[in-house]
C-alpha cells in the first residue's frame, strides 16, 4: 500500500509521512497536493501570531481544548525559526500542549522555518492542504513570536488573531499599521498583570482612528489569562463571530479567492525558482557571467536579459 | 534539499530536571537538527504520539530517576504497538553498565553514559539515520 493510500483511510503515521514530504520538497510532492486538494473541504483556518512569549502556544493549547470538546476535530501547526547559522532548530511549543488525546482527533506538528521570513515556513500552507484533506475541521497556525509584522498568516488563515501582552505597549505604537491590517482580533494575554488596561485602552484607542475597512469587521480587543483560560471563551466567540460576519458579508469568499490567487502565483514563482534560478546557480554559469561582467565584457543586466530569454524559449 | 535530521527530546518519568536535556537540545541545534523539545513528566504513550505526529528519525530520552528499566521497554512496547518501530530510540542518564546492555539487547539504539560528549551522540545519528533506507512508496 502507498503512504498517500494509507492516508486516505486515516493513517496518522501516513499523514505525517506526506507532511514531510511536501516539507522537503520530494520529487513528486507537487503532485501529492494536487491529489489531496481534491480532498480539500471547508477546514477553518485560524492564526495565531505576536511577539515571542505572548502566550501563543498556551492559547492555541486552550483553544484546542474547547474545539475538541464540542466535536471538532484539530490540526496545529505551530512554527518556529531556523537559525540562520546552523539551519537547525528547537522547536518548542509543544511543551505547552497537555493532555490531547491520541485517538486522531488531535494532531500537532512542528515546524522551523527553514529560511522563510514571513513568519511560517514555505510550506506551511500546503500542510493546511493536507490537514484539510485528511479530514480535521479546524486548523490551528502560530506564527514565530515576531517581533515586527509578519504578513504570511494573511494568506493562509481565514480568522487571524494577533496575540499581544501588557509589556509590548511600546511595540504596539510601532506596528500599529501593520498590525491593523492583519488583525481580525486583538487579544490581550497575560492580562493578570499590570498595564493591561492601559494597553487594551491603547489599542481601543487606534481602533477608533482607523479608517471604516471594506469588511465593516469592527475588530474586538479580547483580554485573556491564557494560564487560567480567563478569558479564552470570549476569545472563541469572538472568533466565531468573525467567521459569521466574513460568511454573511460575501468576505469569507472574497479573502479565499485572494488567497487562491496568491496561491497560484507562489507555485509559479517556486517554479521559477527551484527549476530555474536554483539551477543557474548549480550550473555554474553564474561564475563564467561573473568573470564576463568583471573583464568589463557585459553586465548584471544583460546576463539577466540573456538567461531569462534561454529560459523562456 | 537535503534532509533533515529531526529529533524528539523527551524527558519520561517524574523527575524533574531538564537542565541536562536543554543543554543537549542546544547542542543538536548548532548540529544543525531540528530538535522538538516535548517538555518533563511525558508518558510513553505521549513520547510515542508526539515522535509519530512529528515524523522525527529519532527518539532521545534522557532519565536520571532510576526507571530506565521499565521508561525504555514501555516507549519500546508502545513503539510496537504503534508501528513506529523503525524510529531510532537512544538515551541517556544515570545507567549502570549491566543495565546498559540489557537495554541495548532490547532494541535501544544506544544508551549514552552521563559523562559521554554530545557529540557522540551527533555522529551516532548522522551515521545512524543516514544508514537507514526505505522502501515506502508515496504515491
Ligand atoms: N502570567 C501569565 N503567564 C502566561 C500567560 N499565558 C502564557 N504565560 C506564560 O508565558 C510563557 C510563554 O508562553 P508560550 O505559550 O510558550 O508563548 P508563545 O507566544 O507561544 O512563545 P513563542 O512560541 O516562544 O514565541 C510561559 O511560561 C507561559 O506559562 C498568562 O496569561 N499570564
Ligand atoms: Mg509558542
Amino acid at each position: 500500500m502507498t503512504v498517500l493510500e494509507r492516508f486516505y483511510e486515516g493513517d496518522i503515521r501516513a499523514l505525517s509521512r506526506i507532511i514531510s514530504h511536501i516539507e522537503n520538497g520530494r520529487e513528486g510532492y507537487r503532485d501529492v497536493l494536487s491529489r489531496l486538494y481534491d480532498r480539500v473541504g471547508s477546514s477553518l483556518r485560524l492564526g495565531i501570531t505576536g511577539p515571542p512569549g505572548a502566550g501563543k502556544s498556551t492559547l492555541v493549547n486552550c483553544l484546542a481544548h474547547r474545539l475538541l470538546k464540542q466535536g471538532h476535530k484539530v490540526g496545529v501547526v505551530a512554527v518556529d525559526p531556523t537559525s540562520p547559522f546552523t539551519g537547525g532548530a528547537l522547536l518548542g511549543d509543544r511543551v505547552r500542549m497537555s493532555d490531547f488525546p491520541t485517538d486522531g482527533s488531535f494532531y500537532f506538528r512542528s515546524m522551523a522555518t527553514r529560511g522563510a521570513s514571513g513568519g511560517l515556513a514555505n510550506a506551511t500552507d500546503n500542510v493546511t492542504i493536507a490537514y484539510d484533506a485528511f479530514g480535521f475541521d479546524v486548523t490551528l497556525l502560530e506564527t514565530v513570536g515576531v517581533g515586527q509584522v509578519e504578513l504570511d498568516i494573511v494568506d493562509s488563515c481565514d480568522t487571524v488573531a494577533v496575540v499581544v501582552v501588557p509589556e509590548s505597549g511600546d511595540s504596539v505604537q510601532t506596528m500599529k499599521a501593520g498590525l491593523m491590517e492583519i488583525a481580525d482580533i486583538f487579544c490581550v494575554n497575560k492580562s493578570d498583570r499590570p498595564g493591561a488596561e492601559r494597553i487594551i485602552s491603547e489599542l481601543r484607542q487606534m481602533l477608533k482612528m482607523r479608517k471604516p475597512p471594506e469588511d465593516k469587521w469592527s475588530i474586538p480587543v479580547v483580554r485573556t489569562v491564557a494560564t487560567s483560560t480567563d478569558g479564552v471563551e470570549e476569545l472563541e466567540e469572538a472568533i466565531n463571530k468573525h467567521r459569521a460576519h466574513m460568511g454573511e458579508s460575501g468576505f469569507f469568499e472574497k479573502r479565499r479567492r485572494y488567497q487562491i490567487r496568491k496561491k497560484i502565483l507562489t507555485v509559479l514563482r517556486n517554479r521559477f525558482q527551484n527549476e530555474f534560478v536554483d539551477r543557474l546557480r548549480e550550473q555554474g554559469d553564474l561564475d563564467q557571467a561573473v568573470d564576463e561582467i568583471l573583464a568589463k565584457k557585459t553586465n548584471p543586466f544583460e546576463v539577466g536579459d540573456n538567461l531569462y530569454r534561454r529560459f523562456s524559449a | 534539499m537535503d534532509k533533515k535530521i529531526r529529533v524528539l527530546l523527551a524527558k519520561p518519568g517524574l523527575d524533574g530536571h531538564d537542565r541536562g536535556i536543554k543543554v543537549i537540545a542546544a547542542a543538536f541545534r548548532d548540529a544543525g537538527f531540528e530538535v522538538i523539545y516535548t517538555g518533563l513528566r511525558q508518558t510513553p504513550q505521549m513520547i510515542v504520539q508526539a515522535a509519530i505526529e512529528e515524523d522525527v528519525d529519532a527518539i532521545g530520552v534522557s532519565i536520571l530517576s532510576g526507571a530506565h528499566m521499565t521508561l525504555f521497554p514501555a516507549i519500546l512496547d508502545e513503539m510496537k504497538a504503534k508501528n513506529a518501530g523503525d524510529i531510532i530510540l537512544f538515551g541517556g542518564g544515570i545507567i549502570p553498565d549491566d543495565d546498559k546492555e540489557e537495554l541495548e539487547k532490547l532494541g535501544v539504539a544506544k544508551v549514552f553514559t552521563p559523562g559521554a560528549p554530545t557529540e557522540q551522540a551527533i555522529e551516532f545519528l548522522k551515521k545512524t539515520i543516514a544508514d537507514k533506507k526505505s522502501d515506502e512508496k508515496i504515491m
